[in-house]
């Protein structure tokens, strides 16, 4: 097998898995799991089997054209370089896992093969984006998972705030997706190019050949990715869509789809320019801090985990606004480990509770699942950033690229998140699995099955060594730098480069962890609104955000609409089609009358025809 | 006084105008039906007139032809009227509207 055809095959068997559960299998629940999860296995066996071939070194880009319109030439090619292997890697081996996990949580749901349909879809349209080689490719894909999401999000259509989260997810999305379409046409219409290569390479020999319209593009383009990414002010979409199924929230909304936002921003960082990056910064930073801090006063476990994800791909996307696209995908990765291992444990917690999420019903649960303390356990160390684990490693890359670039504001920003991340993280541990039960059913838990926890055991591993398996130096490779380091290399980094960033960032994750040890141990209700009041209601009610949407943008839309509507039915349906409908009744009622089937009318008008006929010839 | 071509016009345009008076005034389809007779030989004698007065033959020998056409036409006309006189009991037009909507 040609090695440009393995790309191919990894990108269609998930649709093909798609396309067959949902026409023949969707009777047989077995099967129907079965080729979904065979789909993205072998998906990931094939692109390890590509890597392996490989070795991350040459860019494979195999493209057929697809539609030409005038200038316009659409082609639908793959394009294979180290940044899309890791991807790819990444995607397709949390997905399997995922997948797996999937069978045992989704176990006896009416929509158990409707529900693998979805996920193969998913997977399929994941892909797409990570394998595309030019932006319109991309953008169908982007679109693909979009709807997708929608799909898994209000998997439980019964449930109005499923449903509801669906719609809302889906509408945020169109309107970042909005801008990145206009940004796409920007660039054709300026570069007269959509394909990646050939942009690079347009730009790379020109860099002003955008001319006045770099800005306006790159911030287009990357409204696509704030949408996506759930960055602020569309960042409402994602704690909501946490009314999926948990592996819907730990797959889509928090290892894949949302970080496809930062990895478009690294695939065409060559368009971005400086005042873009700024802004990129900024609002990932700004991002960072503010779901940093609502995740403190959230109750909900998988709430608080999906204001942590939109923390972290706000760190994210900081680190690609300040030139460190490397440290960006780093994180990426790590994190994709990590917050699938936390988000898969809090489905277990979950499932062991009867569906119960509000943490304060839990309590004592480190004795009945200990598998999945402890798993859930590494994820949070992981996270908060705790020396050997992988989310040290990346978060340090990229407090270390702030440094780098003097951007010390967005550094401090970066250290206070990390310590806010540590503190909601271990208060998350602390209510959940430490202390005593706090209800019958938290009593009752007892560990999953071994489908469940066996992916967890797995996601554990990565998260505690995806520091140091190299995925730096591919992404070092990608990005121009030449420097490959050796195991050892890897695991001193940090401090080799920027010691003070890393002891700051560990020290972060102390002064976190030991902030919520004194609160937390053994509390039976929360500390912290009696101590904070007004900041912890703030928090705790997500900077009334979604109010504040209400009460302007809904409020506006709704007014726009309202006059649409008007304007159609009064204008249009109204003046203009009701008005040529009606006059033409009223003439017709009129010369009707003329008729009178009298011979001697006829005859006199035909002679007053005619002789008004004379009158104007002879005249 | 000679006789001019204008003098004969004006009689074919009283008799014409009178025939169209006739036919739009009257109420009872053989009146009208002698209106309409009126009108043609009122274009009869304007056709002589006129062929006397530029020496040609051409506008008799139409004469010839209309006075023909007449005939046939007043014979299948009436033929009508009587017809229609012995469905419908009437012969004012006023009655006759069915070619109305």
């Amino acid at each position: 097998m040609s090695i440009a055809l393995i790309p191919w095959v990894v990108l269609f068997l998930p649709l093909a898995a798609a396309v067959l559960i949902t026409l023949f299998t969707g009777k047989n629940r077995e099967l129907s799991a079965g080729l979904s999860i065979f789909a993205v296995v072998a998906g990931f066996g094939l692109a390890l089997l590509l890597t392996g071939v490989n070795h991350w070194q040459t860019s494979i880009e195999t493209t057929t054209d697809w539609l030409s319109v005038g200038d316009l030439n659409v082609e639908f090619g793959l394009r294979i370089d180290s940044l899309s292997t890791l991807m790819l890697l990444i995607v397709t081996g949390v997905a399997s896992v995922i997948h797996v996990y999937s069978w045992g949580y989704m176990k006896g749901d009416a929509g158990f093969s409707r529900f693998f349909a979805c996920l193969s879809l998913f997977t399929f349209s994941m892909l797409g984006i990570v394998l595309a080689n030019n932006f319109i490719q991309l953008f169908i894909f982007w679109e693909l998972v979009g709807v997708s999401s929608y799909l898994l999000i209000g998997f439980w259509y019964q449930r109005a705030p499923a449903a509801d989260a669906g719609k809302k997810a889906f509408l945020t999305n169109r309107i970042g997706d909005f801008g990145f379409l206009l940004g796409i046409l920007t660039v054709w219409v300026n570069l007269g190019s959509l394909n990646f290569g050939v942009l690079a390479q347009k730009l790379g020999a020109d860099p002003q050949a955008l001319g006045a319209t770099a800005t306006i593009a790159a911030l287009l383009i990357f409204c696509g990715a704030v949408g996506k990414s759930a960055q602020f002010p569309l960042h409402v979409w994602l704690p909501d869509a946490m009314e999926g199924p948990t592996p819907v929230s730990a797959l889509i909304h928090a290892a894949t789809m949302v970080a496809a936002g930062v990895y478009m921003l690294c695939r065409v960082f060559f368009l971005l320019n400086t005042t873009a990056l700024s802004v990129i910064a900024w609002v990932g930073g700004l991002t960072a801090l503010l779901a940093a801090l609502i995740a403190v006063q959230q109750n909900d476990i998988k709430r608080i985990l999906a204001y942590s994800t939109l923390s972290q791909l706000g760190y994210m996307v900081m680190g690609v606004g300040l030139y460190a696209p490397g440290p960006a995908m780093f994180h990426l990765t790590t994190h994709a480990f990590f917050k699938a291992l936390l988000f898969l444990g809090a489905g277990s917690v979950i499932l062991a509770l009867h569906h119960e999420q509000d943490i304060w019903k839990m309590g004592g649960l480190r004795h009945r699942m200990p598998v999945t303390y402890w798993t859930f356990l590494v994820g949070t160390l992981a996270l908060a950033g705790v020396l050997p684990l992988s989310g040290f490693y990346s978060k340090d890359a990229l407090l270390g690229a702030a440094m780098e670039q003097h951007a010390y504001g967005l550094f401090i920003l970066g250290v206070i998140v990390a310590v806010l991340t540590s503190f909601y993280m271990f208060r998350l541990v602390f209510v959940v699995f430490g202390a005593q039960k706090r209800s019958e059913t938290a009593g009752h838990a007892h560990e999953s099955p071994p489908v469940i926890v066996i992916p967890l055991r797995i996601l554990a591993v990565f998260s505690i060594i995806g520091g140091v398996i190299g995925v730096e130096n591919v992404l070092a490779a990608h990005f121009g730098s030449t420097r490959t380091l050796g195991l050892v290399g890897q695991v001193i980094a940090p401090f080799a480069d920027a010691p003070i960033a890393a002891s700051l960032g560990l020290l972060a994750a102390g002064v976190g962890f030991f902030g919520a040890y004194s609160l937390y141990r053994g509390a039976q209700s929360d500390p912290l609104p009696g101590r904070l009041s007004v900041m912890a209601r703030w928090m705790r009610d997500r900077f009334y955000f979604d109010e504040l949407y209400e009460a302007t943008v809904i409020r506006l839309h709704d007014f726009l609409a309202a006059i649409a509507a008007w304007i159609d039915r009064w204008i249009i349906a109204g003046a203009a089609v009701r008005g040529v409908h009606g006059t033409t009744e009223i003439v017709g009622r009129l010369l009707r009358e003329v008729q009178t089937g009298n011979i001697q009318t006829y005859a006199f008008l035909f002679a007053l025809g005619v002789a008004l006929v004379l009158l104007f010839m002879l005249k | 006084m000679t006789v001019g071509i204008e003098h004969y016009i004006t009689v074919s345009i009283l008799l014409f105008s009178l025939g169209l008076l006739g036919v739009i005034v009257r109420r009872n389809l053989l009146v009208i039906y002698m209106g309409l007779e009126l009108m043609l030989n009122a274009a009869n004698l304007a056709l002589v007139a006129f062929s006397r007065f530029n020496n040609d033959l051409d506008g008799q020998v139409f004469v010839f032809f209309i006075i023909t056409v007449a005939a046939a036409e007043v014979a299948v006309g009436l033929a009508l009227i009587v017809a229609l006189y012995r469905k419908r009991r009437t012969a004012h037009v006023e009655d006759l509207t069915l070619m109305k909507l």
